[in-house]
């Protein structure tokens, strides 16, 4: 029974925020925004948890860490529930988590740039309007390359940097 | 880098079991449609995840290039997820107690509700991508009506997927466009591929009495409602293209009600061998 030792959710929060995405360990399950709602049901705590793609095999794994790190902190009755609304977006990534991602060499996604399957972004592309500019995460430089809309994992595309030559991950918006 | 679960961990597996035991019942209002008419159009739209995703997987490891082997696989990863979520709503809906899994592996080829444009053989990356671009311009489409759904859960699902398929269909249009207006051979095979495709698009847009009811009750579009929109992109794309569209064909009919081709058998004999040798295996 935790009764009055019963931790306050801002500390449960702390606590998820030491909790390392399993994909891209540099940031948190707080910074990737995939954390929706933390609260005690009378003595149960619940945690409401969104997943970022349908079929990103990190979620199981994601689901499993935070029951892992919450009972290792002595949390007793756990329960997580998922919820898929409103979609989990890439705007939810924290200030701090995207420059974690850049520093890590995986370019942080860009506001507004999400595809909407009806080939605007080409569009723009092919009329020289487009204000897509994904920055080299290692040597800044804007003359970058998309070689690929996937990458290393769902939420990543591949690009290259024409000035520094390295290849790098994108974390594409959606 | 993946972490791999620590299976060392103590009952890792049995708080998993315990967490979704008590997962709460979400209180949704009724949707005014038959559960039957539901649970047949959901089978529609998971199976069509479904199957495309095993095909889509099939290049994995086989893919011309190795960002196109990680595309694939990525998309594949997709649709298996919003099967998932599709299938497991069918489950909940039809009450019988079939989760997701048992849906997916233990039904033969009778029960499968996809279109038979999404069982066609991989054949070449040519036809692959082809068969990639028409379902994904229906697709979007599809998604973008059912976030209007009346009933909350696909609404949900489809808001989730259609961002998702908005990606497959930016980059399937994308290399159509590509290798259409490519060289002489990749146009020729664009150009087949369209050919031998085509005409399993048409059953996408048929409405049966499935359909009018879903409909009626504002749980999903007509599908023939749909076929504006998908007609102008495919058109757009195809013009860009230069490729030269096949216009009015005779269109094969019959996966949305489990009149399937000989390609699906072989797909389940493959999908769903291990769990039927091995009934309830897990690992």
């Amino acid at each position: 029974m935790q009764g009055a030792t019963q931790p306050d959710v801002a500390e449960v929060w702390r606590w998820l925020s030491e909790v390392p995405d399993p994909e891209i360990p540099v940031i948190s399950l707080t910074d990737l925004g995939i954390i929706r709602d933390v609260e005690w049901q009378g003595d149960t705590l619940v945690v409401t948890v969104t997943p970022t793609y349908s079929g990103c095999p990190a979620t199981t794994i994601i689901n499993l860490d935070i029951e892992k790190a919450l009972r290792d902190r002595g949390i007793e009755k756990l329960r997580l529930e998922r919820r898929l609304s409103p979609p989990w977006t890439t705007d939810w990534l924290t200030e701090e988590g995207r420059e974690k991602l850049r520093a890590y060499g995986i370019a942080p996604p860009v506001d507004g740039t999400a595809a909407d399957g009806r080939l605007i972004g080409r569009a723009a592309r092919l009329a020289g309007t487009s204000n897509l500019v994904i920055a080299c995460p290692r040597c800044g430089s804007t003359q970058t390359q998309k070689v690929s809309q996937f990458g290393s994992t769902p939420c990543k595309a591949s690009y290259r940097c024409k000035d520094c030559l390295e290849p790098f991950d994108y974390f594409k918006c959606i | 880098m993946t972490s791999l679960p620590d299976m060392t961990t103590p009952n890792v597996a049995g708080l998993a079991r315990d967490a979704a035991a008590h997962a709460r019942p979400v209180d949704v209002p009724t949707p005014d449609a038959g559960q039957e008419a539901v649970f047949e159009f959901l089978l529609r739209i998971g199976d069509n995840a479904l199957i495309l995703g095993h095909r889509v997987s099939e290049w994995c490891g086989h893919s011309p290039v190795l960002e196109e082997d990680i595309a694939l696989a990525n998309q594949a990863l997709d649709l298996i997820g919003q099967c998932q979520l599709w299938l497991g709503l069918a489950g909940e809906i039809e009450g019988k107690g079939r989760s997701a899994d048992n849906l997916a592996y233990l039904r033969d080829a009778w029960d499968f509700r996809n279109a038979l444009l999404v069982e066609r053989p991989n054949g070449d990356f040519g036809q692959t991508l082809m068969r990639q671009f028409l379902f994904d311009a229906f697709h979007i489409e599809q998604l973008r009506a059912l976030k209007a759904s009346a009933d909350p859960r696909v609404a949900e699902i489809a808001a989730k997927a259609e961002k998702e398929a908005a990606y497959h269909l930016e980059r399937s249009a994308d290399l159509v466009i590509r290798l259409g207006d490519g060289t002489e051979e990749s146009r020729a095979r664009m150009q087949a591929a369209l050919d031998l495709l085509f005409p399993y698009t048409g059953e996408l847009f048929l409405d049966d009495a499935t359909d009018e009811a879903v409909a009626e009750a504002g749980i999903a579009p007509l599908p023939s409602s749909l076929k504006p929109a998908w007609e102008q992109t495919v058109a757009a794309v195809l013009d860009e293209a230069t490729l030269i569209h096949p216009g009015e064909v005779y269109q094969h009919k019959g996966g949305k009600r489990g009149v399937h081709s000989e390609y699906l058998g072989f797909i389940l004999a493959e999908m769903q061998f291990l769990q039927r040798a091995y009934p309830g295996a897990t690992w």
